[in-house]
């Protein structure tokens, strides 16, 4: 029974940091109709980003300090977002979609090397934060309170975003360009900005899913190409381009890999990959998307 | 039916006199490039095959898939299972039972994968690659995990038993009879794929590619076409795979793993996607590239990435694209 709980506890934990990752992947691909190979590479940077400030700048500092640099991570994918989008990504928007995937691709191979020639070989982490906070009782057995604090960051993260895109006049330009791009260009938007910006913020989230997992998990080379293909999983079980359908699939596909690596571990991950092909089948667009 | 349809591709005899100086030049290469050389001349061989099996896919019926290291894998992995648990060094059974195997599987990913287009084509069949993926990875009394299963070259024997390497010589004699083997089979599978798409079968595949819509109108079952065109190109590229698994002495899990198919849509950009020769030229091309790159910088990735950016944004036509291109310029000028 505490089991039980524990790991209820514990999938929620990893469905918020794969909510982040996955809600930035469908934002960009709702807004933009680009899918980013690139993304878990970002949320690797970010990562490695907080990682690199805490262990650099804050090596026995107060708990306020970490909290005060926890999020430069995703600040740091933000802005290198912000980068990409009007370098790599704008010249390609007339071309076929092909393209769009083969650039991303390389823009994973480059941003892999980068964060190897940048951080180095070895794992980076920033477990100072996790310690700095305890563990709480959680019926007879002990969880570490920072985890709880992620799935906070998570839900709340997940309000914001929705409050974001459905309440505020950002949100609306946002919606409608992504249904019509032509017609809210030729409706006086600033269309380039509004891609810099959702593709900044798509960026963020995953840098902020890297920000927030590195305390309990080091940074390591390779984390990005795994999170890109469960963020994928999320996706297609939820529905491409929809933020409930990223809820939904990261609870979903929490859940059964929790419940995988307790009784089934070997084909753990075969099961989630089978899932996804089902729910194509069935429903191409996906739990959530529209067609 | 008997009238003639307008010549589009080059005639017969412009493509007999490329084609033959090319392979001439293949045939008499091990003679004055040292072993090394040879050995990587063999890699870029079956790499091509795998090119070109994909661009079936690509360049020919316009899906992409990001999940063409299924295919090699399972061809590799076929070979490997055959020498381990049957002990079989026949190359010609590894290729009959890696084609069997290969186009077991191929046929129910692609008809799971064709019932998609577009983006999410490309990410149903990176999905569907990553099941054999972790079922490599996973288990590991079967499939040896990330050790991965060893393929002596010393067990091999090529053409039916005629040729072993059991006597003297080792590696070195071993390299240049099995570079004479894949460049045969290699000049088979691009004959073979070259009466595919100048076949009625692949003239179907470029209508749907162009225009979904008409050639559904014209009476096209798209849906059985892609489905061919998936089955025809997975195995293709599964027997790259199985080409490539003594040349390569060992079969990891790395092989089943998405970036590598990654590298297999770079290969055929490089070369270019929309001619015949693109993938080939693509895969030779790349695997130096890459070669060098490797032995030259720690961080080989960002090389190639940098090389990917360069030819999306400079040379989308890739290589052969482009010196068509300037070829074009050339003859044209009067």
């Amino acid at each position: 029974m505490d089991i039980l709980v524990i790991q209820i506890l514990n999938s929620i934990f990893y469905a918020c940091i794969l909510f982040l990752i996955a809600a930035g992947l469908s934002l960009i691909y709702g807004v933009m109709r680009i899918v980013n190979l690139a993304h878990g590479s970002l949320y690797a940077f970010g990562a490695y980003v907080t990682a690199w400030t805490i262990g650099t700048f804050a090596a026995g500092a107060p708990i306020w300090v970490l909290f005060l640099l926890l999020p430069t991570g995703a600040v740091a994918v933000a802005a290198l977002g912000a980068l990409i989008e009007p370098t790599l990504l704008r010249p390609l928007y007339n071309r076929p979609e092909e393209y769009q995937l083969l650039i991303t691709f390389a823009l994973l191979l480059i941003l892999e090397d980068a964060m190897h020639f940048l951080f180095g070989g070895v794992p980076l982490t920033a477990g100072a934060v996790i310690d700095s906070m305890g563990t709480m009782p959680v019926m007879s057995l002990r969880y570490p309170v920072y985890n709880l604090l992620v799935i906070f960051i998570g839900v709340a993260a997940a309000i914001f975003l929705w409050a974001f895109i459905y309440r505020t006049k950002f949100g609306v330009i946002l919606r409608a360009t992504s249904q019509n791009m032509k017609m809210a260009s030729a409706l006086g938007l600033d269309v380039k900005r509004v891609y810099v910006q959702a593709f900044a913020l798509g960026c963020f989230m995953a840098g902020l899913g890297g920000a927030v997992v590195v305390p309990a998990q080091a940074a390591v080379l390779g984390m990005g190409i795994e999170a890109l293909i469960l963020a994928f999983i999320v996706v297609v079980i939820g529905g491409l381009g929809s933020l409930e359908g990223a809820l939904i699939g990261a609870l979903i596909v929490s859940i059964v890999r929790t419940a995988g690596i307790q009784f089934f571990p070997e084909i753990e991950l075969a099961v989630l990959y089978l899932i996804a092909a089902v729910v194509l089948l069935v429903r191409p667009t996906g739990l959530f998307g529209r067609a | 039916m008997q009238d003639k349809a307008p010549r589009t591709g080059p005639s017969m005899r412009l493509i007999l006199l490329c084609v033959v100086p090319v392979l001439v030049v293949l045939m008499a290469l091990p003679r004055f490039v040292d072993i090394y050389q040879t050995q990587l001349l063999t890699y870029g061989l079956v790499f091509a095959i795998a090119a070109l099996g994909f661009n079936l896919l690509l360049g020919y019926t316009g899906l992409l898939s990001f999940g063409h290291s299924a295919y090699f894998g399972l061809g590799a992995y076929s070979a490997a299972f055959m020498v381990r648990y049957l002990g079989v060094g026949s190359m010609e059974l590894f290729i009959l039972g890696g084609i069997i195997i290969t186009g077991l599987v191929t046929a129910v990913f692609g008809y799971i994968c064709v019932r998609h287009t577009r983006i999410f084509f490309s990410i149903l069949a990176l999905a569907l690659s990553q099941v054999l993926w972790t079922l490599a990875y996973k288990f590991f009394w079967v499939t040896g995990g990330t050790d991965g299963l060893r393929v002596p070259f010393g067990s091999l024997t090529l053409l039916g038993g005629l040729v072993d390497f059991k006597g003297g010589g080792g590696y070195q004699i071993f390299i240049i009879y099995y570079y004479y083997y894949v460049l045969l089979l290699f000049s088979v599978a691009t004959v073979l794929m070259w009466v595919i798409v100048h076949s009625p079968f692949g003239k179907a595949l470029q209508a749907i590619r162009d225009n979904e819509t008409r050639a559904q109108f014209l009476g096209i079952q798209i849906r059985r076409y892609r489905w061919l065109a998936f089955l025809i190109s997975g195995s293709f590229t599964g027997l790259a795979g199985i080409l490539w698994v003594p040349l390569n002495g060992l079969v990891t899990p790395d092989i089943l793993y998405w970036p590598f198919s990654g590298e297999i849509v770079f290969m055929t950009v490089l070369g270019g996607f929309r001619s015949f020769t693109g993938p080939i030229v693509g895969a030779v091309v790349f695997n130096y590239l890459k070669t060098y790159a490797v032995a030259s910088t720690e961080y080989w990735q960002m090389l190639l990435g940098i090389v990917l950016v360069m030819l999306v944004m400079v040379l989308p036509t890739g290589i052969v694209g482009t010196v068509a291109r300037f070829y074009g310029k050339l003859t044209r000028r009067p």
